[in-house]
């Protein structure tokens, strides 16, 4: 076996199965890659020894010809899901020693197909930002690089440790999870693909609120096929989380590589921004003549409220996150700053706790629900929230299978380079994602090409509600015709 | 039925002239189930500090919501106690504030859309008057835990095991004109709670608590700035609390101050209300639809399915006690005033086998066997039901009798010395003529200090009633014949033959049937 970091999920799950590798040797040789590669700064925490048990039991189960569909494949698991006995921290100061004795539904759902738990993968504090800047650890470092340069990137966030050790071989997949593009952009920022299933489709029980009404769980992986395949064990109906939805998950990856002959694809005119780079214009229109040559139709579809999508975001994601964090407050777990009263401590552990982000954002959210300004914000987001829904609803029912768009409007830029002086500068990047949390949809994020200097881009397909399928079947389709984007190994 | 308010208030007299006070009462039920609101963990009173606290009641990471059906279903069946709309739809949302306490940081409540509208409750007042009293709402909500402030000198510890309990707010309207309606509305408030066994209705443990609005105005003005008193836990309470605050208010705006809006703490020991913050100081709830819970949605057929199994409640009871057993509308109201009195009653009045001192669950059983006897009664041509016994009596003795000593002694009918059966076979020994109505009060208190069969004390103590002619008469001729001046003056004033009656009733040791002895008496004086 020359490098197991190098086979894709599906491979390895294939020789694994044929006893052609161990899980033993699979892990190990993740585990080597990922001490290897700190400088990416892409793990928080590494359980090897957690990892070689798992392994251990799992080449177990294997020998005797049992496991499940996921047994010995070796993970990374965003700091976001809490992990029974394993320090889980959302990348706040406010969680640094915080163990959970609970493990969150979807990765108890890996574990159950046997899954391998390489370790947690660092993401902005509180999925909280769009390059990995925000983390209490420090920003997450893009295993990709412009031609010629050795700047530091981001791999974009707030999934950026969970893209970065995908795109880096750090582990044949990751969890992630997505609010407003927290899986979409990071994974078109580094050559990856990456799954925002429908609302509902995942649990959100034991993975730490953001943006309740908005947030999902799903899938960062280097093939469409893997992420297809970790997209169903992830998936469930769980009834510990009342919006979770009770409808069966489907085989994702019998969807590749079915026909799209006579599929109508949307092409929505108001996706085309201002000042959108030549080569973002170029790749979409690529993207749209591969569906064409195999054998999809493309329609112009009109969005018309996508415009206030944004900004209805940033009042509805920081409302409930103001109030979902409410619960940091140093009185039973995590941080607490002493204070010579009760309102002093909440003070003092919350100033020290929170970074600048996820203050600014508790202060929007707490500002847009105040007496006098609620109608005036909250309410009337949540107004154009049902519009951009609607819009959906609406070109779905002229008989659209799927919408193509670019899913970032830019490639990947420097650490630091972005939103120091404006954060309306980095919200712009989560220009072409946030619809669909907005309207609760699946999307998913496909490399389809690269910029001038040699970094990734990505195409985003949007489907129906709970037909995540479709959109694996194109962008498989995509993915065939695009190839695939690995960077150079600097590390 | 109901009095216009106007007519109804019973106004205060200020130095300007007459005052009105309006109340309104805004009360927090715990709903009586196993598990809490949104939680699986217990609701027991009393439990170790934390030992009830799921990872959901102490708000861990990603920690999530689920609804406790049976809340939902107990909040329904108190709506249609209320006669109250019950809405299929409903919406939760937070209510967001820091407290060490409030472990979320904010308390899943209902704002805009409860499930429960509009009702009304019918209070019969102590001056026989009744009333209608408004219900606005009533929504389901979280409690919060309880602070610990003497444990650690310079620390608050927090107990969790209340946190997540499920509350049913119950609000009024304005409707309530005196302490007296205040007190009333409250305690038929927690009689239909407890008959529908949504809440038990412990005030002491804070099962039931109320939060009372008061405002004056001069009658026919506009409604005067409110003040609300926080937390009373006790009917008393909320009565001398209305009195207090009403006459604190009167004095201000007389003096030439103005009411500000508040909210006040009524302190029993001083019998006065405090300020705790001003509106300035109010909180601002942040109130917004939670967003991990989807609206509670329920079919009307699941609403008519509860409403088909609810209780026979107090005003339902008190018009079937006045039509099938004869009593007052008083007797009545008094006896339906708490369900363990009205099955204590209608065990003695029907002759039923099942003590009403059955612990929980055994309630049921005994309504189901109340509804039996009462299903195989036979109705009689006055609409009268038959009763193994006279129920006007049963009824004295309960209310008199029985809650007399209960009262006198603090203890509730639960805990009576004296069971129905017990109380049953006195009075079917006082109607055979065993035994007189002044031995049955002797008995009754033998039974109460001693226990036992009444049959077998009366037997062993020799409290038979003298039925033997013989023995009386005897008795009769020997006082007769001792006191010949009280003869005259007998056959003078025949009013006086009470004297004999008295003296062989004394002499016979109470023992000798005082209709015989009245009738012996006249015949032998001759009037």
């Amino acid at each position: 076996m020359s490098d197991p970091t190098a086979l894709t999920l599906a491979e390895a799950r294939d020789l694994l199965r044929a006893k052609k590798i161990s899980a033993a040797e699979l892990t190990d040789a993740h585990i080597a890659a990922v001490a290897q590669a700190r400088v990416l700064n892409a793990y928080v925490l590494e359980t090897p020894d957690k990892a070689r048990a798992m392994a251990k039991a799992s080449d177990a189960k294997l020998a005797k010809g049992e496991g499940g569909a996921l047994e010995g494949i070796p993970l990374g698991i965003k700091d976001l899901f809490c992990t029974d006995g394993v320090r889980t921290t959302a990348c706040s100061k406010i969680l640094e020693n915080f163990i959970p004795p609970y493990e969150s539904t979807v990765t108890a759902n890996l574990w159950r197909d046997g899954a391998v738990m390489l370790g947690k993968l660092n993401c902005d504090e509180f999925a909280m930002g769009s390059s990995n800047e925000t983390s209490a650890f420090g920003p997450v470092v893009s295993p990709w690089r412009r031609k010629g340069s050795d700047a530091k990137l981001v791999p974009g966030g707030s999934s950026g440790g969970s893209a970065s050790a995908v795109a880096a071989g750090l582990c044949l997949g990751a969890t992630a999870t997505d609010t407003g593009g927290s899986i979409r952009q990071p994974a078109a920022f580094t050559g990856t693909v990456g799954m925002k299933p429908t609302y509902g489709r995942c649990s959100r029980w034991g993975t730490v609120a953001f943006a309740s009404s908005l947030d999902q769980a799903g899938p960062i992986a280097r093939t469409v096929r893997d992420t297809a395949i970790l997209m169903r064990a992830m998936a469930g109906h769980d009834p510990k989380d009342t919006t979770s939805v009770d409808m069966p998950v489907p085989d994702y990856e019998a969807a590749l590589g079915k026909s799209i002959k006579g599929m109508k694809i949307g092409i929505p005119k108001e996706y085309r921004i201002d000042g959108m780079p030549a080569e973002i214009e170029k790749l979409w229109a690529q993207g749209a003549e591969w569906l064409k040559a195999a054998g999809a139709e493309m329609v112009d579809v009109s969005l018309p409220h996508t415009k206030y999508a944004l900004p209805a975001y940033y009042i509805v994601a920081p409302a409930e996150a103001s109030s979902n964090l409410a619960r940091y407050d140093g009185v039973r777990y995590g941080l607490r700053v002493p204070g010579h009263d009760i309102s002093e401590m909440y003070e003092n552990t919350r100033a020290a706790g929170f970074g600048k982000e996820v203050r600014r954002r508790i202060m929007i959210g707490t500002y847009v629900l105040s007496a006098g300004y609620y109608d005036a914000y909250y309410l009337r987001a949540q107004k154009v929230r049902t519009l951009i829904k609607r819009d959906f609803e609406e070109v779905f029912a002229t008989g659209i299978s799927a919408i193509l768009t670019p899913a970032t409007p830019s490639a990947a830029f420097g650490i630091g380079e972005k939103g120091g002086a404006d954060p309306v500068e980095m919200y712009l990047n989560d220009v072409f994602t946030v619809t669909v949390n907005m309207a609760g949809l699946p999307g998913i994020a496909v490399p389809a090409g690269s910029d001038g200097q040699g970094l990734p881009l990505g195409l985003q397909l949007i489907g129906k509600a709970f037909d995540e399928a479709s959109l694996f079947t194109l962008g498989g389709v995509i993915e065939d015709a695009a190839g695939k984007f690995t960077p150079a190994r600097w590390w | 039925m109901s009095a216009p308010a106007s007519t109804r208030s019973k106004l205060i007299k200020g130095m300007t002239g007459d005052w009105e006070v309006v109340i309104g009462l805004e009360v927090h039920a715990q709903v009586s189930s196993r598990a809490k609101l949104f939680s699986g963990a217990a609701t027991e009173f009393g439990g170790a500090p934390n030992s009830h606290v799921s990872l959901v009641d102490a708000a861990m990471p990603g920690m999530l919501p689920v609804i406790n059906k049976e809340c939902v279903a107990q909040a329904i069946r108190t709506g249609l106690g209320l006669n109250a709309k019950i809405n299929l739809k409903s919406v939760f949302d937070r209510k967001n504030y820091f407290y060490p306490d409030l472990p979320q940081g904010y308390q899943i409540s209902q704002y805009k859309e409860p499930i429960v509208g509009e009702g009304i409750v019918d209070v019969d007042l102590p001056d026989g008057e009744s009333v209608a009293i408004g219900v606005e709402r009533l929504h389901l909500e979280q409690d919060a835990g309880k602070s610990l402030h003497d444990q650690h000198p310079s620390m608050s510890y927090v107990d969790l095991n209340r946190s997540g309990v499920a509350l049913m707010e119950i609000v009024s309207k304005p409707d309530l004109r005196s302490s007296a309606e205040a007190m009333a509305y409250l305690a038929k408030l927690r009689a239909i709670l407890r008959y529908l066994g949504t809440c038990d209705g412990d005030m002491e443990k804070g099962s039931l608590r109320a939060d009372v609005n008061v405002s004056v105005r001069k009658p026919g003005a506009p409604l005067g700035t409110r003040c609300e008193i926080k937390n009373v836990n006790s009917i008393r309470f909320v009565g001398q609390a209305v009195e207090v605050e009403a006459r604190r208010q009167i004095e201000i705006i007389e003096d030439g101050g103005k009411i500000d809006q508040e909210t006040r703490l009524y302190d029993p020991n001083k019998n006065e209300t405090r300020s705790m913050r001003s509106k300035e100081e109010a909180h601002d709830y942040r109130y917004f639809p939670d967003p991990d819970l989807l609206p509670l949605e329920f079919t009307q057929g699941y609403v008519d399915e509860l409403k088909s199994k609810l209780p026979e409640l107090p005003d339902d009871k008190q018009a079937r006690f006045i039509t099938a057993f004869g009593l007052s509308p008083y007797d009545a109201s008094v006896l339906v005033a708490e369900r363990e009195s009205a099955e204590f009653f209608e065990t003695v009045t029907l002759g039923l086998t099942t003590s009403p001192k059955t612990k929980s669950g055994g309630q049921a059983e005994l309504v189901a066997k109340v509804g039996m006897a009462v299903d195989s009664k036979v109705t009689r041509a006055d609409g009268r039901e038959d009763t193994k016994r006279d129920p006007k009596l049963a009824a004295n003795w309960v209310i008199n009798e029985l809650f007399g000593r209960l009262n006198k002694e603090g203890r509730d009918i639960a805990a009576s010395p004296v069971s129905a059966a017990q109380l049953g076979a006195i009075l079917d020994l006082m109607a055979d003529g065993t035994i007189s109505g002044k031995i049955a009060k002797d008995l009754f208190e033998i039974v109460w200090t001693e226990g036992g069969d009444p049959r077998d004390i009366v037997e062993a103590r020799g409290m038979k009633q003298v039925t033997d002619l013989g023995a009386i008469e005897k008795v009769v001729d020997e006082i007769i014949a001792q006191n010949p001046d009280k003869v005259e003056q007998a056959r003078a004033k025949p009013q006086l033959i009470g004297w004999f009656v008295g003296q062989a009733m004394k002499s016979s040791g109470g023992k000798a049937n005082p209709q015989a002895v009245n009738d012996l008496i006249k015949r032998k004086l001759g009037v």
